[in-house]
């Protein structure tokens, strides 16, 4: 509530002309019943006809600055709801954005994607309806009482009674419905969740025949929701009737009152007539009120979900001490005193899991080398070079990169010097060209043909005759697996990066294609620290140094031929992919 | 052209609510008693005012009779709007329930051709927020157009009742609303139309990029893509101002007319006073009945408004749930039971456009229980033709046969049934590790889920996380690593055991040592079983009974290894280059 309070004081203007002029609106509005009462008990009773055209054109007038006060105020409110909607949508993207893997992880991307949208939207309606009637029918509605105290005060006080029953009911309501609204809006996470995993996994589901239990379960989701959604409705539909029920009756002790004090001699027939359109006029209202009472609860459940997702806290944050004081190479690093990367005693365990993915590695690598990571499937490969960039936290020791901690560099400039090619070879919908330049915006079309040349992309893309116009689907869905995984690797090279971080990216090249890639990319980038996380030995044989990981521990590291003699698990390895006379 | 769209659409709508003839008739009846009740009130009051002349001259029993009379109104009307209310949800969300479940049905028969080539982002937005959107819209018509409709028709009969002459000004003054509200309403329409179709963009965008959040921070491109959202989003706005600025006009347009009514009757009514043809009580009742007469119109063209953004919703959805399906199955297709595994691949031609050729004549005889490698450089079509075994996609011209049989003869879910597929891209569902294990079994007992998992060598890491078997996995696999979730696909096939395998690249992210492991467990389980497999290591192929190698989209070589190697062609090649140069 108190970050939508906020986004809206940037339309502060807006936000209080809006329901100002609805106000104003409707306190022209009350004068209404005051000059019908007038015309009835002055004009009629005295026959004055030019009295009564006079009322008549007194009622045109406030008609129409009522129309000109309600458009203003609907302008205001529209702009400032859709100010602040588009203000929170690009400020809950921005933060979703600073959120770390471990956050990523755990969240899930459907739920973000109805936060983003349905949520906020139903925020920004709330908004709009609040600044439209939220001021303004309360405002009636006590208006319309203290109104009623200046015509009689005996007859007033039916009016105190009802509105503070009314304020009970609704806000009863309001209390009851909003958490059932939040579990609506849950509902619909998961009803998005099932059409994305759909969408996202056609072929397996396809393969398996099983489109009919995914309807079932799409079915049972759905129906949960319209169950949800009927059961509060059928609480909200309440508000009408109750307030229905309450007014009449008011209306009725306010004719009987009404009656004793015109018999008394104390009030006259007109001024009864004006007290019940008093109440007819608050009927309106509150009918009104009950409507947006069920918005606002919404819109109330809708905020609290977008709140929590900015209450999440990226867990990688910039130290305070954060500085590019250290310069990139250190003079250290130049004589080759310091390591480019270097691992200190790094452990790590994944939130929420049992044991450390990692346990205690120690390695340095200096500038230029090429580093090979073999081991088991989840012996932690991807999770030690997902340390590099920082994308995680170490639990415990420390990553080092020219002898600074990542922790105390600027995650820009930290990010800047690493191409990372993860192991989801994943392309974004654009052209070729687009896609180049996530590596480095600036980067010119020769520099991308350079960079595809050494990714061995450069014939297929020549092939295709559009060049970097070619157009890339969602996902990559148009290229193969093996031309996807190439132009990651381009991407990478095009950001010339310090340190190159390959995890496990060349798993569906052919081999001939993978070897001319591995030869390319040492001729064409001498001064880089290269990582490569692969499964086949054959890739990191002549690796400057092989790290050997074992069920998160280092089993090993040195040169292909020092671990041959030295590492078990290394010559398994080995042993498993290729012939003895590969091996030597 | 729109309009004819429009109400296409309309109709649509009409005829999914059809099946709640029941509800929706009892909800007009409903309607009816509320409204003729809330009518009636008006009256008695109006009586009731007329007792109450001057000092000493009420008639106050009389008044009690009336009053009692108010009550009881009363109490029937909320009873039945809370009804009416109540069965305008019901009704509501159910025909919502049945376009969106008819919506995502649709989903699952669509050519996979259409699912690649449309993003995933913006069919979300359309079976979720235009869903929304819709749903909104219909709640508001079911519940003011009918009593809206009532109420006018009956203040009419009433205010008739009382005086003809004052209620001809009213009459003639007040279908003027509905005149500017559907002005307004036919300007809004295109606005509302940009509005969907915007926010199906910024889903678009949404989905690719938070789906990806860890390659775009890999890139640092936060900042470049917030600068491509905030576009979208603003795009957005500007729509949204639009569309809700020109619908709010509405209201106050209408609510203008009709305070020139009231103010029209107030004169006609008090003139008419001053001759004695009606009585104040009368007076005051017709002035509350102008205003229960024009209220309707104005929510009804609120209605109108609301109805615009429905219907470019709606028609959004209906675009997608009328999107071609699949050919059914034909109605004679065969059930295959349990396939013997001979597969034939006859003068196929395929190309998923067609500019661009991929595969041109290609012939193929597999005899059943053969293992057939398919190699090649990258997009040579291997995974094409996996494709085309499955049938995701239907050759162009030729035929693939299983059995003898041409698959366009045989139902999808039984050609479907005997093949088992392990893909390089993972795909997990949210739910349990032993949920995700029977994927294709669901009925497997939990012995059997683990033994699927020994031989997929996926027991042991299951076995170390929290719960086990039980363990829920994320949205997308969550914390596996790709080489475990390649274990799960692999267990999740192992577990099924049909007699036909296709594994592409189904080992590329798992080490070699389990790869061998995996290798001789899939090797007993191929035993006698046709399998394909699309693989880069050597390992896998050697032992394969034929080698196909493909280059852009046909066969170039076809053999055993060594026979290969010695014909010293394309394979011999691509065998040879891994080790010609080396890092």
């Amino acid at each position: 509530m108190k970050r939508l309070l906020g986004y809206m004081k940037a339309y502060r203007k807006e936000s209080i002309i809006a329901p100002l002029f609805k106000m104003l609106e409707a306190s022209f509005e009350l004068f209404v019943p005051l000059v019908v009462a007038s015309m009835i008990d002055v004009g009629i009773r005295n026959r004055d006809v030019s009295y009564i055209l006079k009322m008549g054109g007194l009622l045109a007038l406030l008609a129409v600055i009522g129309i000109a006060c309600s458009l203003t105020a609907q302008y205001f409110a529209a702009r400032s709801a859709i100010g602040t909607g588009t203000a929170l949508r690009n400020d809950l993207f921005a933060h979703i954005n600073r959120l770390s893997y471990s956050e990523i992880d755990t969240i899930g991307t459907s739920t973000l994607i109805t936060r983003m949208t349905s949520d906020i939207n139903t925020v920004q309606n709330g908004v709009n309806m609040v600044l439209r009637l939220f001021l303004r029918s309360p405002f009636v509605v006590f208006g319309a009482m203290i109104m009623a105290f200046t015509v009689d005060f005996k007859g007033a006080l039916v009016f105190a009674c009802a509105i503070p029953l009314l304020s009970a009911v609704v806000f009863g309501i309001l209390l009851i419905s909003m958490p059932l609204y939040k579990k609506v809006q849950k509902q619909l996470d998961k009803v998005t969740l099932s059409t994305r995993e759909n969408l996202l996994g056609v072929r397996v589901i396809r393969a398996f025949n099983r489109q009919e239990s995914e309807r079932a379960r799409f079915a049972g989701e759905n129906d949960l929701l319209v169950k949800l959604q009927i059961f509060v409705g059928k609480i909200a539909a309440l508000l009408n009737p109750v307030t229905y029920v309450v007014i009449n009756c008011a209306i009725v002790v306010l004719i009987w009152v009404g009656a004793k004090q015109v018999d008394a001699g104390i009030l006259s027939q007109g001024k009864v007539v004006a007290l019940v359109n008093y109440m007819s006029q608050i009927l309106v209202e509150l009918i009104k009120l009950a409507n947006l009472i069920i918005l606002i609860s919404k819109a109330m459940a809708s905020m609290n979900r977008v709140d929590s997702v900015f209450e999440i806290t990226p867990s990688i944050t910039e130290s305070v001490r954060a500085g590019e004081g250290r310069p990139a190479k250190s003079p250290a690093a130049e004589k080759g005193g310091v390591s480019k990367v270097r691992f200190d005693h790094v452990t790590f365990t994944y939130k929420g899991a049992k044991e450390p993915s990692l346990t205690d590695i120690s390695f340095s690598a200096s500038a230029g080398e090429t580093i090979g990571i073999i081991g088991g499937t989840g012996s932690g490969k991807s999770t030690l070079v997902n340390l590099i960039p920082r994308f995680y936290d170490v639990t415990d020791g420390a990553v080092l990169i020219d002898g600074a901690d990542v922790r105390e560099k600027k995650l820009d400039s930290l990010r800047n010097a690493i191409g990372v090619v993860p192991q989801k070879a994943v392309l974004f919908k654009g052209s070729l060209r687009d896609n180049m330049k996530w590596g480095r915006e600036e980067a010119a079309d020769e520099e991308i043909y350079r960079a595809l040349e050494t990714a061995q992309a450069r014939e297929f893309v020549e092939e295709k005759k559009r060049g970097l116009d070619l157009l890339v689907s969602q996902g990559g869905h148009n290229l193969s697996g093996g031309q996807r995984q190439r132009l990651t690797i381009a991407r990478a090279l095009v950001r010339r990066p310090e340190i190159l971080i390959m995890d496990d990216s060349a798993s569906a090249l052919d081999f001939a294609t993978d070897a001319r890639l591995r030869q390319a990319i040492k001729r064409d980038t001498e001064n880089m620290t290269v990582f490569i996380v692969s499964q086949r030995a054959a890739t990191i044989k002549n690796a400057d140094k092989i790290l050997v990981l074992d069920d998160g521990r280092l089993a090993g590291a040195g040169t292909h031929k020092e671990l041959l003699e030295t590492c078990q698990v290394y010559q398994e390895i080995c042993l498993s992919q290729l012939s003895k006379e590969e091996v030597q | 052209m729109k309009k004819k769209e429009n109400s296409k659409t309309l109709k649509r709508i009409l005829l999914s609510i059809r099946q709640y003839k029941l509800g929706v008739g009892s909800s007009l009846i409903l309607a009816f008693i509320t409204v003729a009740l809330t009518l009636y009130v008006p009256i008695l009051i109006g009586q009731g005012v007329d007792l109450i002349i001057a000092p000493g001259k009420v008639d106050f029993s009389g008044l009690s009779a009336i009053l009692g009379k108010i009550l009881a109104a009363v109490a029937v009307t909320a009873l039945s709007q809370w009804m009416m209310n109540h069965i305008n949800n019901r009704i509501t969300y159910r025909v919502v329930m049945d376009i969106r479940t008819q919506a995502f049905n649709r989903l699952e028969v669509l050519p996979i051709s259409y699912l690649d080539s449309h993003s995933s982002g913006d069919i979300i937005s359309r079976v979720i927020t235009d869903i929304d959107q819709f749903s909104e819209g219909l709640l508001m018509g079911f519940t003011q157009l009918f009593t809206g409709i009532m109420t006018i028709l009956g203040t009419l009969l009433f205010m008739l009742s009382i005086n003809p002459l004052i209620t001809i000004v009213v009459v003639v003054l007040t279908p003027l609303s509905l005149v500017v509200a559907s002005f307004i309403a036919k300007k809004t329409y295109t606005m509302f139309h940009h509005q969907s179709e915007t926010r199906g963009q910024l889903t678009g965008l949404v989905d690719e990029m938070l789906g990806n959040l860890k390659v775009v921070q890999a890139f640092g491109r936060g900042e470049e893509i917030q600068k491509d959202f905030e576009e979208i989003n603003n795009r957005l706005a500007g729509y949204s101002l639009k569309a809700t600025f020109f619908s709010s006009i509405t209201n106050p347009a209408t609510r203008f007319v009709n305070s020139i009514v009231y103010a029209a009757v107030g004169l006609a009514g008090s003139y008419a006073a001053i001759r004695g043809l009606i009585s104040v009580g009368q007076l005051t009742s017709f002035l509350s009945y102008a205003n229960q007469y024009t209220k309707p119109f104005n929510e009804i063209s609120g209605v109108v408004t609301e109805l615009q953004n429905a219907l470019a919703s709606a028609a959004r959805v209906f675009a997608l749930i009328d999107e071609e399906a699949l050919p059914e199955d034909k109605p004679d297709a065969l059930d295959l039971k349990q396939a013997t595994g001979k597969v034939d691949l006859c003068h196929v031609d395929f190309s998923y456009n067609p500019e661009n050729k991929l595969i041109e004549n290609l012939n193929l005889q597999v005899e059943p229980g053969q293992r057939v490698a398919i190699v090649g450089p990258t997009g040579c079509g291997k995974t094409t033709v996996i494709n085309l075994l499955m049938r995701f996609y239907d050759v162009n011209s030729g035929s693939v046969k299983v059995d003898g049989m041409d698959i366009r003869n045989i139902t999808r879910k039984s050609l479907r049934a005997n093949y088992g597929m392990v893909l390089q891209e993972t795909w997990l569902k949210s739910g349990t590790i032993r949920e995700n294990i029977a994927y294709g079994r669901p009925d497997a007992s939990l012995e059997e889920v683990i033994q699927a998992a020994k031989e997929a060598h996926a027991h042991s890491f299951i076995r170390k996380m929290p719960q086990g078997y039980d363990t829920v996995i994320g949205e997308d696999g969550g914390n596996l690593s790709q080489g475990q979730k390649q274990l799960l696909c692999i267990a999740r096939v192992m577990l099924c055991l049909p007699p036909m395998l296709i594994l592409d690249e189904a080992t590329s992210s798992i080490d070699t040592r389990t790869e061998i492991r995996i290798q001789k467990a899939f090797a007993k389980m191929m035993e006698g079983r046709t399998s394909f497999i699309v693989a880069h290591r050597l390992s896998t192929i050697k032992e394969a009974d034929v080698i196909l190698v493909m280059e852009s989209g046909h066969i170039v070589e076809q053999g055993k290894h060594q026979e290969l190697l010695e014909k010293g062609g394309f394979y011999a090649k691509l065998y040879n280059s891994q080790f010609a140069v080396s890092m």
